[in-house]
């Protein structure tokens, strides 16, 4: 059987979700759109049936993509998603309007729950319902009251799926109802002013008020006084966002080292271990760094969606649009866009997945493709190495350090590019919909800790599963590009310099350094490096950088790791500072450094902009459901990326 | 007749008429129908969009959004 889950948005409709379905929740997709199917198990008797979890909308007729498949759904009985049972969660507190769905989906005749959640905060508000009443105009509905937040009535609620199967639909709300066109507005008023007209009549049957009511809502405004505020609502947003970034950038770090450690200690024993050969070094070189890629997101990506997930369920975030919008608007942006576009600032993975809850596709696409373009902390190894490297260490004013402004510079560029290309793509984008705001504030509630836990691990899940695979595939592609090259010219390369040790006495650690450095350099990456030099020498790179810039799309900070291979020091020794010292010595065929003020400068400007991180791209693809968005990204970022280092390399050279 | 957007905080309106435009079904689905009671609560920093209370839930609008609605004020209670 399969069981549509419907409701209006804030009704608790996930908590009745993850109260029927637990651990059970999978994602798919509907067919022939690209919205996600959030779809559960959930145990009735002894029988398993399917409930999807659609997404929150106030009636069945779409005004955003997402809606779309309510109606897509709900109005084609062949669909491979129409219905058996729908269960309609209601806050109790706000009968009237969310009656409204209710009563459209009722007049579809298929058997329905209606479920009344939120019990607590209707009694907070001293709003009273009737049940037995409101059973008497619905006969053909069974109506159960819940408090998912503390998982109460679950019981009820299966026992009533039970027993709605066998009852007769044939009973109606509104007479003759029927689904209007999806672009016939003037039947879906028509449709709206009859539903109400009857939902006003029955209200007055049916809900009583105590007189608690109105000191409830003045506290509830007090706050959001406070929360709106021209200087406080701004001061406490700073705050919230602060805390979070605080926990992203700084406290993700040690989980993040300890994956990596764990994955390069797994690499070492197994190297060590196991026969050497092509099938070990795809597994230690290949695999294991390749999963170690993606599994050393997963602190940021559960971090920031515990907080946003705390954000949304208190129904703060409402707010932070509420007092974001007018500022984010001409930019093309939502006031949702922010949070988004903060956390880009650590990382742009997390930042990108939490557009989910930007309803209007536009202004999400919009975030999603600027959110790379702000700095995010893999940037930070490439911009200090080069700012140690070209920016003399020296103060300004006599105590501003220039290395510090300069890397400030470079986060200020990222920030105030971003938004400009914002407002650029506002007018390249075309939507049928006009964006609009018309957002519910909902009521202030503590967060349900169970909904918060298994959004972070639903994320994690996600972006395991699906951007996961796309950044395997793209680390094993790059390790094999960059480990194996035409076969005579490798060995021949190799015999070179095992002769050259001989001559000049290396120690084996030297020789293997050359090693490494010299089959990188004639590895098919190597060669694509070389022959990429006629396009980037305008820029100030030579083909060593060229490498480099090319083994970092896996992720930015590998551009040192290679930088190093390549020149062959060892970077863990004594930190970056012999990688500093030989990159200094570089010298260019007529005898200038190669890393001057202008080249490198010239690179950062480079690194500011290119989209250097296989991982965004898998989450782009994934939350685009498309490869158009992320190639376009690439492509665009690429262009900023060239444009702005040429440009810089011009003005400093 | 004035405009919703023209409204200060802390005033009781009903809606009289609602401007043809793609929004007007998301708002009466919303329930900002004729005839419904409206408070207008407060407004964000730049005053814009507004808060206002629709039947017991409280609704956000961009000022262009709640310049479709006319309303006629109702009374004018003392903001909280």
């Amino acid at each position: 059987m399969k069981i549509a889950l419907l409701g209006n948005p804030n009704t608790g409709k996930s908590s009745i979700f993850n109260m029927l379905t637990g651990m059970r929740q999978h994602v798919g997709n509907f067919p022939g759109v690209t919205v996600d199917k959030k779809f559960g198990i959930v145990r009735v008797g002894d029988e398993d049936h399917t409930i999807i979890d659609f997404p929150g909308t106030y009636s069945l007729y779409p005004r955003s993509k997402d809606e779309h498949v309510v109606y897509d759904v709900l109005s084609d009985k062949n669909h491979v998603d129409y219905p058996d049972l729908a269960i309609v969660v209601i806050d109790q507190s706000n009968l009237k309007r969310n009656l409204f769905l209710f009563t459209q989906i009722y007049d579809l005749k298929i058997p329905t729950v209606l479920v009344l959640n939120m019990s607590d905060i209707s009694a907070r508000k001293g709003i009273q319902i009737d049940i037995n009443s409101l059973n008497k105009t619905f006969p053909s509905a069974l109506i159960v009251s819940t408090t998912a937040k503390i998982g109460l009535g679950k019981e009820r609620l299966i026992k009533a799926i039970q027993e709605v199967i066998d009852k007769s639909c044939e009973n109606y709300f509104l007479e003759n109802a029927c689904i209007c066109p999806i672009d016939d507005q003037n039947c879906q008023e028509k449709e709206a002013d009859k539903r109400y007209e009857i939902i006003n009549e029955l209200i007055t049957k049916v809900q009583s008020f105590s007189n608690i009511q109105e000191k409830e809502s003045t506290h509830a405004i007090a706050l959001d006084r406070i929360l709106v505020h021209p200087v406080f609502g701004y001061l406490i947003f700073a705050f919230v966002l602060m805390v979070i970034f605080q926990f992203i950038f700084a406290f993700a770090a040690y989980p993040m080292d300890f994956i990596d450690s764990s994955f390069a200690q797994m690499s070492g024993f197994l190297s060590a271990s196991l026969p050497s050969g092509v099938f070990a070094d795809l597994l230690t070189q290949g695999i294991i760094p390749g999963i170690g890629g993606v599994v050393v997101f997963i602190p940021q990506i559960a971090l920031l969606f515990f907080f946003l997930a705390i954000l949304e369920e208190s129904g703060y975030l409402a707010r932070v649009v509420f007092i974001m919008d007018r500022i984010m608007r001409p930019l093309g942006l939502n006031g949702k866009s922010v949070v988004p576009l903060l956390s880009s600032a650590a990382c742009a993975i997390p930042g990108i997945m939490a557009t989910r809850t930007i309803a209007d596709w536009k202004e999400r696409m919009i975030t999603i493709l600027v959110a790379p373009i702000i700095s995010c902390s893999a940037r930070i190894p490439v911009f200090t190495l080069l700012i140690s490297l070209v920016i003399p260490k020296q103060k300004i004013f006599g105590l501003l350090s220039l290395q510090g402004l300069v890397l400030f510079s470079l986060y200020a560029l990222g920030v105030v590019s971003a938004l400009l290309v914002a407002a650029v793509l506002k007018f390249l984008i075309k939507s049928k919909e006009k964006g609009y705001l018309l957002l519910e504030l909902p009521t202030f509630k503590s967060p349900i800790w169970k909904n918060v836990g298994l959004t972070v691990l639903f994320k994690i899940r996600v972006f395991v599963t699906d951007a996961g695979k796309v950044i395997l595939a793209i680390s094993i592609i790059l390790w094999m590009l960059a480990t194996y090259g035409p076969i005579n010219r490798m060995a021949a390369a190799e015999k070179n310099i095992k002769k050259q040790a001989v001559q000049k006495h290396w120690t084996i650690q030297e020789t293997n350094q050359k090693l490494a450095s010299i089959k990188l350099e004639n590895s098919y990456i190597g060669i694509m490096g070389k022959s990429i030099q006629p396009i980037i020498a305008p820029l100030g790179y030579d083909w060593k950088i060229g490498i480099s810039l090319i083994t970092s799309f896996a992720a930015r900070e590998v551009f040192v790791g290679s930088l190093a291979t390549i020149y062959s020091v060892n970077s863990e020794e004594n930190g970056n500072m012999r990688l500093i010292d030989r990159m200094r010595s570089e010298k260019r065929a007529d005898g200038k450094p190669v890393y001057s003020l202008a080249s490198g400068v010239s690179l950062m400007v480079f690194y500011v902009y290119a989209m250097q991180c296989m991982a965004t791209l898998a989450v782009v693809k994934r939350e685009t459901k498309s490869w158009i968005w992320p190639l376009i990204q690439i492509g665009f970022m690429g262009i900023l990326a060239y444009l702005g280092a040429l440009i810089t390399f011009n003005l400093l050279g | 007749m004035p405009k919703l957007s023209s409204i200060l905080p802390g005033t009781i309106v009903v809606v009289r008429e609602i401007s043809d435009s793609g929004l007007r079904p998301k708002l009466m689905e919303m329930g900002v129908i004729i005839g419904q009671q409206l408070t207008v609560l407060f407004k964000a920093p730049f005053g814009d969009p507004i808060a206002v209370d629709v039947n017991g839930y409280l609704l956000s609008l961009r000022l262009d959004e709640a310049a479709l609605i006319q309303v006629d004020v109702i009374e004018k209670i003392i903001p909280v």
